[in-house]
Parts: C-alpha cells; sequence; structure tokens
C-alpha cells in the first residue's frame, strides 16, 4: 500500500522581485521517506525549503503538510503550523545565550505550551536521542560544529514535527564531524520520521534516500531512485554537476 | 599650607557639608530617575522599530538623530526660560529630567538598535521556524542578546550624561554643583568646590564598579 504523502508540494513557484527561483515544483514526500535533494549553488533548494514553512512566502502554489494547506493559513496563525515542520539549517542557529537544554526546551514552552517539566523530560529525551545527554547544561559556544547541529536537531524533534527539513545539515562541518550527524539522520530514518534533506553528501544519499530529486535554475530537473540518478543520470546537466561534485567542486 | 587651606579648609568644609549632603541626593535621586526613564524609553523605541513599519521608523529615527545632536544646555534653557511664555512652566528638577532623561533614550535608542541589528538573521529564523511569534523571538532570543552587547556603550553613556546632572546648576536645581559653587561664591574659598568633586566621586566610582560587575554576569563567550 503507499503511504500517504505527508508534505506535498503542488505548482510551487517563487519569484523575487522579477527573478524567478523557483518555476512548478511538484513533489510528495510520503510518510516515513527520506527524499534528497542536490542541485548546484543557486538552484532553490533552500528557497523551496523555506517555502515548506513559509519563512519565504511562495508566490503561487500549494504546500499541503498531512490535511492541513499551509499556503491558505493566515499570518497569524503561522506559528502553531511551524511546529508541525521541523528546520535544521547550515548554520545550526543555536542560541548562544541559554544552555543547550534550554534551547531544547524554549519552544516547548512558547509555542507548544507545554509544562515545564514535560518540556524538560523531552528535551532531555531528546538530546539522548542525538547522544548529547551530558551536555545539556553545556553552553553552545562549549560545543564543536557536530554537536551543535544535533542539538538542533534536538530542539527541533521536541516540538513532533511530522516531517523534518534539513538545508546543508553538514555543510558548515570540518569533515571528521560529519558523520556524527549523518548518523542521526540515519537514526531518525529508521525510526520513521519523514525528511527532506538538502545535502551535497552523495554517498549518504546512496545510502538512505528513498529518493533523490536533482535541482536547477529553479526547475525539478530530474527525480528518481538514488540507483537512477546516480548510476544513469538522463540530462546533460545531472552528468556535469555529478561529476563536478565528484571533484570536489560543489 | 596654601595648598591645604584653599581646598581642604575644615572650617568651611563643616559649614557646608549639611547642605552637600542634600545635594547630593538631589543628584543621585536625579541620576536614578533619568538613567531609569532614559533606558526604558530607548528599549522601547528600539523594540518598536523592530516592527519595520515607516510610521513608527521615521518619528524615532528624527528623535533618536536630534537628542544626539543638540546639545542638551540648550534644550534645557529652552525648556526653563522659553515654555514659560507659552503658559508651561516646568520646575528645573523636571526639566533636567525631561531633557536628560530624552537624550539618554535617544543614545540608548541606537544602542540597542545596534545590538538587535548585529543579530544574524539565523536567529530570528530558528525562533520562528520552532513555532515561537515575532514578540516571543524578540524578547527571548533578539534581545536579550542585544542587551549584552548594548551593556558596555551604555553604561558609559549613562555615565556621560547623569554627569550632565550639573546642569541643573544654571536653572536653580540645588544639586551638586550648584550648591557648592554658591557655597564657593559666600565663603570664598575653593573648599566646597573640592567636596562637590568628592562627591561626584563617591557618588559614580561605586557606579563603574558595579558597570564592570554587571558586564561579567551578562558575557557569555559566542
Ligand atoms: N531573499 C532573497 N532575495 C532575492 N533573491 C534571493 C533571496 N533568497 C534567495 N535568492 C536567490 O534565489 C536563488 C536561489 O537561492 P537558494 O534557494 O538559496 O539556492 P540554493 O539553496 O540552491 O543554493 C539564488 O539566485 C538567490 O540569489
Ligand atoms: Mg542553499
Amino acid at each position: 500500500m503507499v503511504k500517504p504523502p505527508v508534505l506535498e508540494i503542488a505548482g510551487l513557484e517563487k519569484r523575487f522581485g522579477d527573478t524567478v527561483v523557483l518555476k512548478n515544483i511538484n513533489l510528495k514526500v510520503r510518510e516515513g521517506e527520506l527524499v534528497f535533494v542536490i542541485g548546484p549553488s543557486g538552484s532553490g533548494k533552500s528557497t523551496m525549503l523555506r517555502c515548506c514553512n513559509r519563512l519565504e512566502e511562495p508566490t503561487s502554489g500549494a504546500i499541503l503538510v498531512e490535511d492541513a494547506k499551509i499556503t491558505d493559513i493566515a499570518r497569524r496563525d503561522l506559528d502553531k503550523m511551524r511546529m508541525k515542520v521541523g528546520m535544521v539549517f547550515q548554520g545550526f542557529h543555536l542560541y548562544p545565550h541559554m544552555s543547550v537544554l534550554r534551547n531544547v526546551m524554549l519552544a516547548q514552552i512558547k509555542a507548544l505550551k507545554r509544562p515545564k517539566d514535560e518540556a524538560e523530560t523531552r528535551a532531555r529525551d531528546m538530546l539522548e536521542r542525538v547522544g548529547l545527554s551530558e551536555k545539556a547544561d553545556a553552553m553552545p559556544s562549549d560545543l564543536s560544529g557536530g554537536q551543535q547541529q544535533r542539538v538542533a536537531i534536538a530542539r527541533a524533534l521536541a516540538l513532533d514535527p511530522k516531517v523534518m527539513l534539513f538545508d546543508e545539515p553538514t555543510s558548515a562541518l570540518d569533515p571528521e564531524l560529519v558523520g556524527s550527524v549523518l548518523k542521526v539522520m540515519k537514526d531518525l530514518r529508521r525510526e520513521g520520521m519523514t525528511m527532506l534533506v538538502v545535502s551535497h553528501e552523495m554517498a549518504f544519499a546512496r545510502e538512505a534516500a528513498d529518493r533523490v530529486i536533482f535541482m536547477d535554475g529553479g526547475l525539478v530537473v530530474e527525480h528518481g531512485s538514488p540507483e537512477q540518478i546516480f548510476g544513469d543520470p538522463q540530462t546533460d546537466r545531472l552528468k556535469a554537476f555529478l561529476s563536478r561534485v565528484s571533484q570536489g567542486a560543489e | 599650607m596654601r595648598f591645604l587651606d584653599t581646598f581642604f579648609d575644615g572650617a568651611v568644609m563643616a559649614r557646608y557639608l549639611p547642605d552637600l549632603i542634600s545635594a547630593i541626593w538631589v543628584t543621585l535621586y536625579l541620576a536614578v530617575v533619568i538613567v531609569a526613564a532614559g533606558l526604558a524609553l530607548g528599549l522601547a523605541l528600539a523594540c518598536l522599530r523592530t516592527l519595520g513599519s515607516k510610521w513608527l521608523n521615521v518619528p524615532i529615527i528624527i528623535f533618536a538623530d536630534l537628542g544626539r545632536a543638540i546639545p542638551p544646555l540648550v534644550v534645557i534653557l529652552i525648556f526653563y526660560f522659553g515654555l514659560p511664555g507659552l503658559g508651561i512652566t516646568l520646575s528645573g528638577q523636571l526639566v533636567i529630567v525631561l531633557v536628560l532623561g530624552a537624550v539618554l533614550a535617544a543614545f540608548a535608542e541606537e544602542i540597542f538598535w545596534a545590538g538587535l541589528t548585529s543579530l544574524s538573521a539565523g536567529q530570528w529564523e530558528a525562533g520562528r521556524a520552532t513555532g515561537l511569534t515575532f514578540g516571543q523571538t524578540l524578547f527571548s532570543i533578539a534581545l536579550p542578546q542585544a542587551v549584552r552587547l548594548a551593556i558596555p556603550p551604555l553604561v558609559n553613556r549613562a555615565l556621560a550624561i547623569t554627569k550632565m546632572t550639573a546642569l541643573g546648576s544654571v536653572i536653580g536645581v540645588k544639586e551638586i554643583l550648584a550648591v557648592s559653587s554658591s557655597a564657593q561664591s559666600f565663603s570664598g574659598s575653593a573648599t566646597p568646590l573640592t567636596m562637590a568633586a568628592l562627591a561626584y566621586l563617591a557618588i559614580f566610582i561605586p557606579v563603574v564598579i558595579a558597570s564592570r560587575l554587571i558586564e561579567r554576569r551578562f558575557s557569555w563567550s559566542i
């Protein structure tokens, strides 16, 4: 049986002024799926993710999370919706003036209105899930980049999102720290989390992705299984991109 | 001996000490009111500015620029000697509090605003992406970081402006400088002015030390 889509992007278009950044993007991410997004810099990958929780306002098209039409929600009701869409940024963006535990508790208390003790229990569980229970009382500046990113993942997970969006989660990390973050993402996938991941970690995509989409110039140019995309690219654009990536140029 | 007689005459000191002590209270009281009102107003204006409304921002920017550009003494004299011509008479103390409070607010608004704009957009996005409202993001995430950045320049500015309470001496406010300089002309001795200098030190040295402690408490490494 085909699982229902948790995230659906239909006919998404985004312009900044006269510049068309996304053109008619269509994508379904089904429950428990990991969909991987590749493409050259400037192809619109971040903009697509940011439209999914309306950090960026889509120009036209629809975004659905489960049954809720994200694109129809009034601006002032957006906050509740955003918790359903967990987002992990390239730059972590932990709050530097709060302990790791507070970072993971803040939105639970303020946005979800969880009681404090419940939020703390949940935060500690999530920190354990990303392998950082012992860092609960540390400040973000005391952590390595890989640890900070795992805290950022815990912060998003603590809100019980329906889908997790990752925007180049390992691009800002030293190579030796990348593996710890990818491992957390693999664990999440195994536990059934629905994920949309923008990344250049092709080995990870081959191993963990259900499907891969290749974007270029604001379009989805190719779409297929990892074997198809990496083993049998159809377009010259994808072939050129893959050879640039394998030479370490992207 | 001549030096001691001129600046540290014991008899003159004893005679004017009670006056000076009440003047110290006036200066302290003015300083506290000016700092509290100026910082609160400056912070409120900086927060309003984050809303990004032109109708709010233009007046705020004009206020901040005027407040920083005009010498406070000019405004103090206008308020004290000019406004009665319009039928508005304000006490010297009220004029000092209004003008210096507003000047501090102008500087404080700019300092808080600089702190707010120095935050990376990612801090706001992280807050909003986890479902916090604009206000929650402002108060829980942006302001605490902006305030921490603002503390050293704010302390300096607040000290500079509270020392300007001495300007009250030109409009009859019985603060430290007014009382000591009238004592100086009555007694013909410079000793009251020495006492004034010591009084200012007694007030402001603890403030400087306290500010160092505050700075340390609010600092965390980024
Ligand atoms: N806020 C913005 N204003 C104007 N142009 C933008 C903005 N954000 C992104 N862009 C443009 O949109 C295009 C796609 O950007 P982005 O989604 O960040 O690409 P990617 O993540 O694939 O590198 C780029 O050409 C970028 O310059
Ligand atoms: Mg990007």
